[in-house]
């Protein structure tokens, strides 16, 4: 109950109140206390270095080649005839059942004000699916757009570092704001206007049927993201993210934080698409000595990469359990 | 710091005039952000409010001959009905065409539809019903509905044969040939006509080819043929009304001349426009009308 209120309150753009020190556990308050000046800064620095001779990039190698992988199965199906997954991302048939985004699902139920029977069947399918595979993670592991704008990112950050750009944030409630209005235009419009401009959809149709002048749209944000805002479109206005951090909400694929080695020094957060999740990293953040990272986490693993005490993991909720 | 611990809690923190101008730039931003992405996507609407959208649209799509609304509004831009047309004749819209944009068209002078898939493979495709199931043969479709718009320009009404490539060596349409290939499409350039008197029009319509099939089975002698041409005609497999014929016209001028007839069957695919060998072509599908809506 606490993951789904917490997960709730930063999907919508809000931070989780720090925990009080009666919130905090006996045992979280022991490690807390007992951190006091024990690590100098050289000290991250060696276990920094030694990290980054072993697990460096591991997930974000992983990600790139499922992210890549998924989208040319699409790609291939079409070109070769093979019929393996049909469709793009919005809407697609796998092996020849239906699969139906979530969100683009949600964008013409408002629109049309009908649902027929095999669109319910393609949204409890990929409702159950990112379920169980972690919500979001469908941003971080499939999205076209996603892959893009971490290498756009990448361009920014190498222009902030030199000084040329500076990032300029937003506040993160804007993208409750587009979540709503974006459904409220569907519903009164009797048009899917999201889709006009989702990168998602139109870089996927891209791939798959042939560029085209949507992909200007795309590369302006692209350009938005690497001189003016980092990463802007995902973690300001994407309603795709907001629908799946929902969907988020029940599953037992997290991200889990331990603070015992923790030096709290925040690399984390710095290679983070959405660092208010991981405000629990901050000296004081955290209720307990184990504490999953809420639902808007994209479940991408940069975080587990960068960790320099492996105090970030990926976990299956029951499944680790069972395997204790 | 002092005020702090006279509050004793941490929520309660009063922001820092450093904090507050950062949150009021933040907001500022978000807003325009706002305004600027929800006019974006709105701009959407300029070319639907135009008109500029209004195409052939894949057999079945929710719409009437001017509005297109609820077809926008049910599909989802995933592109299935392009994957399975065996004549590749769908395509999906560009960003120009606003809300338009990933919804299935067709260009029927450069590829129509011409039904060789038989069991209307798009509408099955469709996940959401925007290409409507209730459709089961093509002769159910209304795309919209043929006319000779440029008479003079038409070989038939000319008295006039023609021989060679429909469309010439480069074009990369294709038909379907039952005599050729009952199951395969071959592009219409490899399929040279010679005809004294031009009737590609009708001689191609997918409509008027049923019908001669049904017609011919009718009158087989093999009476299995007969019982399961019967049973087709019950489902309405066999088209119940001519879709377009040809009939002589006479101009007192001594020349034997024949003027296609678009008849109450049609249905609007294409196929027409896109095999007249004139270009441009002497007979189009409008989109303002269809088979049900004639007169009206």
């Amino acid at each position: 109950m606490r993951y789904i209120k917490r997960s709730l309150v930063q999907l919508f753009g809000y931070k989780v109140p720090r925990p009080t020190k009666d919130q905090l556990s006996p045992a979280v308050r022991e490690i807390y206390e007992g951190k006091v000046g024990k690590l100098s800064k050289a000290d991250v620095e060696a276990v920094r270095h030694e990290h980054r001779g072993t697990f460096f990039n591991k997930w974000q190698k992983r990600r790139w080649a499922t992210l890549i992988i998924v989208n040319l199965l699409f790609v291939a199906s079409f070109y070769f005839d093979v019929q393996l997954v049909e469709g793009s991302l919005t809407g697609a048939r796998v092996i020849g059942f239906h699969f139906a985004d979530l969100n683009s699902a949600l964008q013409v139920a408002l629109a049309y004000k009908h649902i027929v029977l095999n669109l319910v069947i393609g949204m409890v399918t990929v409702f159950l699916m990112w379920m169980l595979l972690g919500g979001r993670t469908f941003c971080s592991w499939v999205c076209p757009y996603h892959l893009l704008s971490e290498w756009a990112e990448y361009l920014h950050l190498w222009l902030a570092k030199k000084k040329i750009v500076k990032n300029h944030t937003f506040s993160r409630k804007v993208r409750s704001v587009f979540y709503i209005i974006f459904a409220l235009l569907a519903l009164l419009t009797g048009y899917t206007v999201f889709e006009t401009i989702s990168p998602t959809g139109i870089l996927s149709r891209a791939l798959i049927y042939g560029p085209g002048i949507a992909l200007v749209w795309v590369g302006l944000l692209l350009l938005i993201e690497v001189f003016y805002s980092r990463r802007a479109w995902c973690r300001y206005v994407c309603p795709i993210g907001v629908t799946y951090g929902m969907v988020g909400l029940f599953s037992p694929v997290r991200v889990k934080y331990n603070a015992e080695a923790c030096h709290h020094e925040g690399d984390c957060r710095k290679v983070c698409l959405v660092p208010h999740v991981l405000d629990l990293t901050i000296r004081g953040g955290a209720e307990d000595v184990n504490q999953d990272v809420a639902a808007d986490c994209t479940r991408c693993g940069m975080c587990v990469d960068v960790c320099p005490t492996d105090s970030l993991t990926y976990e299956v909720k029951g499944l680790s359990k069972m395997l204790k | 710091m002092s005020d702090r611990k006279s509050v004793g809690k941490r929520q309660k923190q009063p922001l820092t005039p450093k904090r507050k101008a950062q949150s009021r730039r933040e907001f500022l931003r978000a807003s325009a952000l706002t305004v600027g992405v929800v006019g974006v996507s709105l701009m959407g609407f300029i070319p639907v409010m135009q008109g500029k959208t209004l195409h052939l649209r894949p057999p079945g799509a929710l719409k009437t001959p001017d509005d297109e609304q609820e077809f926008f509004a049910s599909c989802i831009k995933c592109g299935q009905c392009v994957q399975v047309c065996p004549v590749e004749a769908i395509k999906l819209a560009d960003l120009h065409e606003g809300f338009g944009i990933g919804i299935p068209y067709i260009d029927a002078r450069e590829q129509a539809c011409d039904f060789s898939c038989d069991g209307l493979q798009c509408v099955l495709a469709c996940p959401t019903g925007a290409l409507t199931h209730e459709l089961d043969y093509p002769a159910d479709t209304r795309m919209g509905f043929a006319r000779l718009a440029r008479p003079k320009a038409c070989l038939a009404m000319q008295g006039k044969g023609f021989k060679g490539q429909a469309r010439g060596a480069d074009y990369k349409g294709l038909l379907r040939y039952e005599e050729v290939d009952r199951w395969t499409p071959i592009p219409v350039s490899e399929h040279p006509y010679d005809v004294e008197i031009c009737d590609l029009c009708v001689r191609q319509c997918p409509i008027e080819i049923r019908i001669t099939q049904c017609e011919t089975a009718a009158a087989s002698d093999d009476r299995q043929q007969q019982v399961a041409r019967v049973a087709q005609q019950v489902g309405n497999e066999c088209p119940p009304k001519h879709a377009i014929t040809l009939e002589p016209v006479d101009l007192g001028d001594g020349i034997e001349r024949m003027k296609p007839i678009v008849q109450d069957g049609c249905v609007g695919c294409g196929v027409c426009e896109m095999i007249c060998p004139v270009e441009s072509a002497a007979i189009v599908v409008d989109l303002d009308k269809n088979a049900d809506t004639l007169g009206g």
